[in-house]
């Protein structure tokens, strides 16, 4: 229990009169700090040596870095609870790091919201809860474009071009769709903003296979209108298969790191994760 | 055999009362579940809000009549709705800045703002007594009736007569104008998108870069133009006295639970669900059985099933039913 | 309990006594000793929503209805049984009753037993129809018989005629027992629905009260409830207490009537000094660890084995109980029963406020809030009456704002409460004894 005793509700869940909390994504920085310059040659994306943990918890992140090259799709793969979900949150502001930086196009942005990451230029799609489930998917889409203020009907084209099916579905609840449908919708949001990078936290979680297949198509399409891609994947086969790069985590740690091709082709890697 | 008399005696004493009625109340429901939505509580203070609106509207109708300015037909306190509004708006933004907002600063828990909302409803509760009194107030002025019942037996040659009040036509059309309003205002336009998203996915809309102290200022807006809107109609219809307006609250907030807490179109929905069963239940259906049955026959009794004074036990039992047939209400409770 | 909080309650406890003491000198001891009774049974009913918010976080806001329930207890246990009544349609009421509880069994055992389907909602629907109609057939038949002997005095089934003293638990036992029905329905739902069942049930509690004449005269009242104190014209007639007061020199009629209130205080007093034990005693048992273990961490405590559902109820029950008793308590204080003053604002939010303005989750914190704030609602109005006297005072005579403000003094209530439940929520949000 919190220290903060408006945080203390006496465990009472009463429906007729508060709404049940959503389910919380993380421990988001806040208040917002300013971006920074930042010095040298760095990649395009990066989160570099971070340490941190929620709240008042351990640490869950030991000297990671993750980083991303425009033109790249990277991911990040691991066994369950290595953390790979946690990196990514935490590159996206929704952890506060202790130790380690995020470099974002030539600037620190380690003291940023994730609220001004995306105005930055990131684009996030968490794991659950990433559409608006009442709404329609043009409505989802539109909100995904509130920061605009300029005419987004291009980019909502150009988001319609990339996942037909959404055209079609345009005038439907989101929350009626598939799974693999709401992926593309949560992915479809995300891009509104014309993001400098896209993150996707697990976007084939619960999906059948062939779905997956899909939806693995749809992202190196993405990666082909030149948007780097920052990727959590559980299924790290197939991940690996379409990567540039990728990161191996294990207990927060980075464990190996390569390109797609040389992770699959690494024994060790294949013993320990990739199942021989 | 009369089914043409029994039909309106029927309209005259249950269908025509519980639309106005079930109108109010859908109004009212609406800021509830608006709020629920939104701010994530059961706002205990809703019913002296509309109180409070209620008033404002009636002094300044008082002051208007006093100035011979008036709407010829149409009650007064149609002119001074607007001022009503605004002065809620006010109250209510301004007791968000005070109240509430230091709260969302802290996350505090939901259940945290509904005591908070119990310490407003008692100094709500004490303004408009303090202001106004704790006496029965009438403000209707204009016409009285569109149809009298005398009237209509004179047009109809029907031994019934119907009579349709100029509040009960009134009640219905500022209700449908304020519903379309809302629902324009929800689904077409770009902050009240951002009001639905908010309510829906609170984390999500955060990142999407929503602003959640607008979306939470406009909300209290437009709890104000409701909940005025609700009381001024249920005044004209009815009486106005602060506390039958605080007594409001369990069937307001039976209407928004039955419909679906947080979902606009179950609030409506469950405000004509309530009021239709709370009149039928209890209104003695004696003169319509007489005038179905055969000629010459008399029920004995008055054919009532409950007395006037248990229309909260209907209320509550519709509730009770709903909740245990359908958890989240009958439109499914969740957003905006 | 840390040393500097035990001073902390010490030293609230003792501002509230010089509050009370206060009132004695500036106005008088018999006032102080009114305040008091109604302090007392405020902080019996504090300490009951305190057991339900406190230790398990359920939001009761149908406090009105228990300590109506409470109320009607001490008629129906006290007050002489109407013979006449009983003889004309008492055991036709009960019959009616009767009939009318089994309809709502026989409906729930069919909708239990049978298997889903069309059949069994029409079987049910006839059941509960049928059932109601010869209910009220019966039953409507027997209280136009009660209701039509002596309207102006009786008029009603009239009670057991038994010692008040009795009617306290069994004003605890009424309540529990409506606790009951509300929580099995509104706790056993996939998620809680207490908040609005139980401002539903204190509505409807207070219609029956108001409007079933048979029961305890609806709103005619039942008046002069006979009292387990003696009474001032006996004390005053009485050579012993005469004797006695002539030695205190003070006024027989002033002296009787402190005697009187002094001995309810002494009443009340074993009554909330027994409440405290028990609740302290529980609190600090494996049943007390056991209720924070649920209301800190109900899934860590649920996995553990714990029926969370099943210990909710039970809190709920026992808390209500408890409003029961201190609603048979005040009953029995007032001598009478007057459905129509039973309001939410007063008997179901201000006891809201105590338990939060004087710390949740703490049961001396909810005894001092009962005292305080119970102070506080006489008080403001003789308070406010002076300081809009003193706004008042460059008025003229006549002046239409200064007789608003002087009629309006009555409502300075209200306003004062909601501040205060305000400035503690915001400023200490854990009230002014913290929970341990």
């Amino acid at each position: 229990m919190s220290d903060n005793p408006y945080h203390n509700d006496r465990g009472n869940k009463d429906r007729s009169i508060t709404k049940p909390p959503a389910e919380s994504m993380g421990d988001p920085v806040s208040p917002s700090g300013a971006a920074t310059k930042a010095e040298g040659d760095n990649p395009f994306l990066i989160g570099r040596a971070m340490t941190g943990g929620y709240g008042k918890g351990a640490d869950i992140l030991h000297e990671c870095t993750i980083s991303v090259e425009p033109g790249e799709i990277a991911v990040i793969v691991g066994p369950n609870g290595a953390g790979k979900s946690t990196a990514m949150k935490a590159v996206f502001g929704m952890l506060n790091l202790r130790k380690g930086h995020v470099l974002l196009d030539g600037e620190d942005i380690t003291a940023l919201s994730p609220q001004d990451r995306v105005v930055k230029g990131m684009g996030f799609v968490p794991q659950t809860s990433n559409i608006f489930t009442s709404m329609t998917v043009e409505e989802n889409l539109e909100m995904g474009a509130f920061i605009r203020r300029d005419d987004f009907r291009q980019t909502m084209e150009q988001v319609y071009n990339l996942f037909p099916i959404l055209r079609d579905k345009r005038r439907q609840p989101a929350g009626e769709l598939s799974g693999g449908q709401r992926q593309q919708v949560a992915v479809g949001r995300a891009l509104m903003t014309k993001p400098k990078v896209l993150m996707l936290d697990e976007p084939t979680a619960g999906v059948s296979p062939i779905v997956m297949d899909e939806l693995f198509d749809r992202i190196i399409e993405v990666a082909r209108t030149g948007i780097p891609i920052l990727m959590v994947e559980q299924n790290a086969r197939q991940a690996l298969a379409i990567a540039d790069k990728g990161f191996v985590m294990v207990q927060g740690r980075n464990a190996f790191t390569g390109t797609g091709k040389e992770l699959l082709a690494d024994p060790e890697v294949r013993k320990s994760f990739l199942g021989g | 055999m009369d089914l043409l008399n029994a039909l309106v005696v029927l309209m005259n004493f249950v269908i025509v009362p519980a639309t106005a009625y079930g109108a109010q109340l859908a109004l009212g429901a609406l800021g509830v579940t608006l709020i629920y939505g939104i701010l994530r509580f059961s706002n205990f203070a809703h019913g002296d809000t509309m109180a409070f609106g209620a008033m404002v509207t009636i002094l300044v109708t008082w002051g208007l009549q006093g100035a011979g300015i008036t709407l010829g037909p149409l009650p007064t306190a149609l002119l001074a709705l607007p001022v009503g509004i605004a002065a809620t708006g006010l109250l209510l933004v301004g007791t968000d800045r005070v109240v509430y907002r230091f709260y969302r600063r802290q996350k505090a828990k939901p259940v945290i703002y509904v005591i908070a909302s119990l310490g407003v409803m008692f100094i709500m509760n004490g303004i408009v007594r303090f202001i106004i009194g704790v006496d029965d107030q009438r403000f209707s002025d204009g016409e009285r009736f569109i149809i009298s019942a005398r009237t209509f037996r004179e047009i109809t040659g029907l031994e019934e007569g119907l009579a349709f009040r100029t509040s009960q036509a009134i009640t219905i059309v500022v209700a449908l104008i304020a519903v379309a309003l809302l629902f324009w205002f929800l689904n077409r336009t770009r902050t009240g998108k951002s009001m639905r998203a908010f309510s829906d996915n609170e984390d999500l809309a955060l990142l999407s870069g929503i602003n959640p102290e607008r979306v939470v200022l406009v909300t209290w807006l437009l709890v104000a133009a409701l909940a005025t809107t609700a009381g001024v109609l249920y005044g004209l219809d009815k009486s106005f006295k602060p506390f039958t307006y605080f007594q409001l609250l369990l069937p307001i907030f039976a209407a928004a639970i039955v419909g679906g807490l947080g979902n606009p179109l179950g609030a409506i929905l469950g405000g004509f669900i309530i009021a239709f069963s709370e009149i039928s239940v209890t209104y003695a259906f004696r003169k319509v059985v007489e005038y179905i049955g055969p000629e010459g026959w008399e029920p004995d009794g008055l054919l009532q099933l409950l007395s006037t004074d248990y229309k909260f036990a209907v209320s509550f039992g519709i509730l009770l039913i709903v909740l245990l047939l359908r958890p989240t209400g009958i439109m499914k409770g969740k957003s905006v | 309990m840390t040393k500097s909080l035990d001073t902390r309650a010490v030293m609230l406890f003792a501002l509230v006594a010089v509050l009370f003491i206060g009132t004695g000198f500036v106005q008088s001891w018999n006032t102080t000793l009114t305040i008091l009774n109604m302090g007392l049974i405020s902080a019996i009913m504090a300490l009951g929503v305190n057991m339900q918010w406190g230790y398990a976080g359920l939001f009761n806001v149908g406090i009105m209805g228990f300590v109506a329930l409470g109320g009607l207890a001490a008629v129906l246990v006290s007050m002489p049984p109407v013979e006449d009544a009983w003889a004309a349609g008492g055991i036709q009421v009960l019959l009616g009753l009767v009939l009318g509880a089994a309809t709502v069994v026989g409906a729930i055992l069919v909708w239990t037993r049978m298997p889903a389907g069309w059949l069994r909602a029409v079987l049910m629907l006839t059941v509960l129809i049928g059932g109601f109609f010869i209910f009220r057939a019966v039953f409507d038949a027997g209280v136009a018989a009660v209701e039509s002997i002596n309207p102006a005095s009786t008029g009603y089934l009239g009670g057991l005629g038994l010692p008040i003293l009795l009617a306290w638990p069994v004003g605890g036992v009424l309540a529990a027992g409506a606790a009951w029905i509300i929580g099995k329905t509104a706790l056993g739902l996939r998620s809680d629905y207490l908040a609005i069942a139980t401002l539903g049930i204190a509505e409807i509690i207070i219609a029956v009260l108001k409007n079933e004449d048979w029961l305890a005269r609806g709103v005619k009242n039942v008046t002069s409830l006979p009292r387990p104190v003696p009474y001032e014209v006996d004390l005053q007639s009485s050579e012993a207490f005469l004797g006695f007061v002539g030695w205190l020199g003070a006024d027989p009629v002033t002296a009787s009537s402190v005697t009187v209130k002094l001995a309810y205080a002494g009443l009340f007093l074993v009554v909330l000094l027994a409440l405290i034990w028990l609740s302290e005693k529980a609190l600090n048992s494996p049943w007390g660890r056991m209720m924070r273990a649920i209301r800190d961490n109900e899934v860590s405590a649920s996995a553990m084995g714990k029926n969370v559902k099943a210990r909710h109820l039970q809190i709920f029950i026992l808390g209500s109980a408890v409003c029961g008793l201190a609603g048979a308590m005040m009953t029995t204080l007032d001598s009478q029963m007057v459905p129509g003053t039973y309001q939410p604002l007063r008997f179901t939010f201000l006891v809201w406020v105590m338990v939060i303005v004087g710390g949740s989750g703490n049961n001396w914190g909810a005894v001092l809030g009962g005292f305080l704030i119970w102070w506080l609602w006489i008080q403001v109005e003789p308070l406010g009456a002076l300081l809009m006297q003193g706004i008042t005072a460059g008025m003229p005579v006549d002046s239409w704002l200064r007789d608003h403000l002087l009629d309006a003094v009555a409502h300075m209530r209200l306003l004062t409460m909601g501040m205060i439940l305000l400035l503690v929520l915001r400023f200490s949000p854990r009230g002014l004894i913290p929970e341990r």
